[in-house]
């Protein structure tokens, strides 16, 4: 590979690259699915090729193929250069990158057990045994399982002398019952909705999450949910679930701390942010319990944004985002950190795959979980009159990522501390730094999960990402609850 | 870039390769170049070409697919080996229809033909004329001392498809896309528009428009939520209104999770909406065959308001002609609209086309005859909150306005909706001649623009 690899940084070289770095990533993935007792859908795939990116005329040029030969690879870069140049032709300034000390190195996800191992057959069982848990209730009109497994292989060299060979493995199941009946459609999905939980973990995440052990209790839910009450609407104290919580995070602090998007980069798809760069150590993001950090270090735990060295060969790093509801930092990279005075990239640079520029992603965007012990169940004690709401269904916010509205699948009336009854249909919404800032309670590190959600979408042509969410529960004081419902 | 001759090559060794009882091989890839531009700099710019390769094989009632993007016989002989090894461990599938040869495919078809997709002015595109493209529109974007960023992307494609019964079908195309937001200190403007013939596009234009509306739309005035008639132009009714087409599908009713289970046969939106799937419209694109090889067919979905038919897979029309619903479902046949097997999901219509208005009314017809209202140029960020009522949520983008006594007023701040499209294609006063349009949200369509009374808003962001 580093041959590959040369012969696209020379060939850069020689036509007047100031800059180039090439990535050859091999990526194999197996999607398995269920659907009301039959395979649902059963695929491998395997995707290798390479790309070269070069600033050559202070502009940036990008160009990828499938074609490993000496021959293709040289067109690649050649063709890069010509990008670049073309680039040049439309810009105010030159591009500056933020220095980075060239490293040798290699780095893959930690795991027990290679998911690969596990046989075809074994799988499929488990997704039948879970699918037949879940159509044992009566009043189930849908079961879905699902289990993905994904390997990924690069090597990273640049023409500053960095060469980083990574190898991540991530590791996603999760299943989802409906209930139709009437003028109604329910739905309960575990341990999260869209593909339930992921992590860059080996197949020991799907031993770990006892997904057959909670699937009669998820059918019954579902079922449950035609009986129950519309939830009300109104002003609300809220508790959300380390799941909707962390999806909140990811829609309200992650994608607003994009230096890309803050810059203008995202513009014309994505969207801008409302953290312009006056407000760096300035705003208050949230209360005093709120601190979250942009972590990629595998010490922050499996997540989906864990990783060695990004895909510019800067090192994985802790950021400090937002320190006890000060807002304190954005992901950057090379080329943006100087715009908030940084003289290294935070570390956050990704690509889908072989054939896609890095661009900023998130890494593991998580709040910090509670210092003092306290459970959900303490949580719920202590409210007097809320709505506890669990597991995301719909979610929206604008493009500048101030006004959001979630829908949950499932949600419990609280009254003097205790659950009173389930809700269906529960929904909030508001505005992120109000929200943010009615934080009044965090459960501690024993209630606090590193959540996957593997589908982030971003930049044109538009990448897949997967991003990791630390969350425990958390109870937000006088929210909007019900909007979403109102009028229809 | 792939040949039809190698396609087939490559079919017969792989066929060579099976041990299945059939085989299918699904081709598709190309060249893809997007030149990216924002703060009026071009910033990103990439060019990529790939080609996949899917390989199903069957081996009585069992079925499975591998990929791979490596065409020489060492990956050749890995994937067909993984499709077979993925195959044989599956449980029999009842349901599982041998594969089509060439005169079931057709049976179907119809008299209409794909018109060509291919442009060779727009497969030559090369950086140096995007980035022209994209000087012109920072042009605009400077006289006017606005910001633009947006994307000018050209790209030429092909699709096969092989079967061991005979089967062999090929599609190539081009298409090029040009989107465009022009921003201001507190507004912005959007336009975007694309199609397999380059020469339909003018930067210049777009980007004119796009000015205009930022410009038109500054220092926006908050106005309360509330229901309010609207004006969608096309873009915006087609990001809303996509929302449902997955709903038109055998395999959604079949799994009681379709908005329209129990409601076919009936009148559930206005009697001026008519919407049928038809790839062969000429503003239409894309393959002329579905997952399977079988020809996409001109179904009527919707007509006068009510919704007589949905789209259908072979295996799922065989489902769905055993089924409880068979009586209550309209014509049932399978229409190419499969998505590749195995999959869970089925079908789904992908060349949406609304049937112009009896008396059309432009846009600024509409206006001129609003009272009070708000004319929108884009949805975004629209999801679906409740699936039976169909209500989607979202946000208004990049040119919003209040109408009143006949004119547009001033820029407005963005609105949250949350509509139930059978509602909202209930109240459908006027319509315009239905355009081909794109978004960002939804499939592109060749939809109206409309006007709308009662549109729900239910909260107003910052900007």
């Amino acid at each position: 590979m580093q041959q590959i690899a040369n012969w696209a940084l020379n060939t850069a070289a020689l036509r007047g690259a100031t800059y180039a770095d090439a990535r050859i990533v091999a990526q194999r993935s197996r999607a398995l699915t269920t659907k009301n007792g039959r395979v649902g859908s059963a695929s491998d795939s395997e995707s290798v090729g390479m790309s070269v990116r070069v600033l050559a005329d202070g502009a940036w040029g990008f160009a990828a193929s499938e074609d490993l030969s000496r021959a293709a690879v040289e067109a690649t870069a050649a063709h890069a250069i010509e990008i670049a140049r073309a680039s040049a032709r439309v810009k105010l300034r030159d591009v500056e990158m933020a220095p980075e000390r060239s490293v040798t190195t290699e780095w893959s996800t930690p795991y027990k057990i290679d998911p690969f191992s596990i046989s075809v057959e074994q799988n499929i069982d488990l997704l039948l045994n879970i699918d037949s848990e879940l159509r044992a209730v009566e009043g189930v009109t849908l079961a879905e399982t699902n289990l993905n497994f994904n390997r990924e292989e690069s090597w990273f060299v640049s023409s500053e002398g960095s060469d980083i060979h990574q190898t991540k493995y991530s590791t996603g199941a999760g299943y989802a019952a409906y209930a139709f009946a009437g003028n109604e459609i329910q739905k309960r999905s575990y341990p999260n909705s869209y593909g339930g939980q992921w992590q860059n973990k080996g197949y020991e995440l799907i031993e770990e999450l006892k997904l057959l052990e909670n699937a009669r209790r998820i059918a019954e839910e579902t079922v449950a949910l035609h009986s129950a009450d519309q939830c009300p609407e109104g002003t609300f104290d809220i508790i959300l679930d380390s799941s909707q919580l962390g999806l909140q995070i990811h829609e309200s602090v992650g994608h607003p701390i994009e230096l890309d998007r803050v810059l203008g980069m995202e513009a014309n798809f994505a969207g801008t942010s409302f953290l312009t760069l006056d407000k760096l150590r300035h705003l208050r993001y949230g209360s005093d319990l709120v601190s979250v950090v942009a972590d990629a270090r595998q010490e922050h735990g499996p997540g989906l944004g864990t990783f060695g060295y990004d895909d510019e060969g800067v090192p994985a790093q802790c950021t400090n985002i937002i320190t006890n509801g000060l807002f304190t930092g954005y992901l950057s990279s090379r080329e943006t950190a100087h715009t908030i005075g940084e003289n290294r990239s935070g570390g956050t640079l990704r690509a889908e795959g072989w054939n896609r520029l890095p661009m900023i992603r998130m890494t593991n965007i998580s709040l910090l979980p509670g210092e003092k012990p306290l459970s959900l169940e303490d949580l719920v004690s202590s409210t007097d009159h809320g709505i506890l709401m669990q597991t995301n269904r719909s979610w929206s916010i604008d493009d500048k990522r101030y006004n959001f509205q979630f829908g949950c699948e499932i949600g419990w009336e609280i009254k003097n501390g205790k659950r009173v009854r389930m809700v269906k249909n529960p929904s909030y919404s508001g505005i992120t730094t109000e929200f943010w800032n009615s934080l009044d309670a965090i459960c501690s590190l024993d209630e606090w999960t590193l959540w996957g959600t593997p589908n982030c979408g971003k930049g044109q042509p538009q990448q897949v990402m997967g991003t990791g969410h630390g969350a425990s529960p958390s109870r937000f004081r006088k929210i909007k609850v019900g909007s979403a419902y109102k009028s229809n | 870039m792939l040949t039809q001759e190698k396609a087939g090559d490559i079919f017969d060794r792989i066929k060579k390769l099976s041990t299945a009882d059939e085989v299918e091989v699904f081709l598709t890839g190309g060249k893809f170049s997007l030149t990216r531009f924002a703060n009026n700099t071009i910033h990103q710019n990439v060019a990529e070409e790939n080609h996949t390769l899917s390989v199903r094989t069957a081996f009585g009632g069992r079925t499975a697919r591998a990929s791979t993007n490596k065409f020489d016989d060492e990956s050749l002989r890995r994937v067909v080996e993984a499709s077979e090894n993925l195959a044989k461990v599956q449980h029999p599938d009842p349901d599982l229809l041998p594969m089509p040869d060439r005169r079931e495919a057709d049976a179907n078809a119809g008299a209409g033909a794909t018109p060509s997709r291919h442009f060779a002015a727009t497969a030559a595109i090369t950086p140096e004329l995007r980035a022209d493209g994209v000087k012109r529109i920072v042009g605009v974007a400077g006289r006017q001392k606005l910001t633009a960023a947006g994307t000018y992307s050209s790209n030429e494609w092909v699709e096969a498809i092989f079967n061991s019964r005979g089967l062999n079908k090929w599609h190539e195309q081009t298409s090029a896309e040009i989107s465009i937001t022009m921003i201001a200190d507190d507004s912005s403007g959007w336009q975007k528009a694309n199609s397999p013939d380059a020469t339909n596009l003018d930067p210049l234009e777009l980007a004119e428009t796009a000015a205009q509306k930022t410009l038109d739309s500054a220092h926006p005035k908050e106005i309360p939520a509330g229901k309010y008639t609207v004006i969608l132009e096309p873009a915006a009714a087609l990001d809303i209104v996509g929302f449902m087409f997955w709903d038109y599908s055998g395999t959604s009713i079949l799994d009681q999770r379709s908005f329209l289970t129990g409601r076919i046969g009936e009148e559930i939106f206005g009697e001026n909406v008519t919407i049928w799937d038809d790839v062969n419209h000429p503003l239409q694109t894309g393959s002329p065959f579905d997952g399977e090889g079988m020809t996409r067919q001109r179904v009527p979905l919707v007509e006068k308001g009510v919704v007589n038919r949905v789209v259908y897979a072979r295996a799922t029309a065989a489902r769905m002609k055993q089924s409880e619903y068979r009586d209550n479902v309209g014509l049932i046949e399978a229409t190419g609209h499969g998505f590749l097997l195995p999959n869970e999901t089925g079908e789904m219509p992908m060349n949406i086309v609304f049937a112009a208005p009896q008396t059309p009314q432009t846009i600024e017809q509409m206006i001129a005859t609003t009272e009070r209202g708000v004319l929108v140029t884009r949805l975004w960020y629209i999801r679906e909150v409740e699936p039976y009522d169909k209500i989607c949520t979202g946000m208004t983008r990049d040119g919003t306005f209040l109408v009143e006594n006949g004119c547009v007023k001033h820029g407005v701040r963005n609105f949250r909706f949350n509509e139930s499209l059978i509602h909202m294609l209930s109240n459908v006063t006027a319509m315009s001649v239905p355009v081909r349009s794109c978004g960002e949200e939804s499939i592109d369509m060749v939809v109206p623009a409309m006007k709308i009374s009662e549109f729900n808003f239910t909260e107003v962001t910052r900007f």
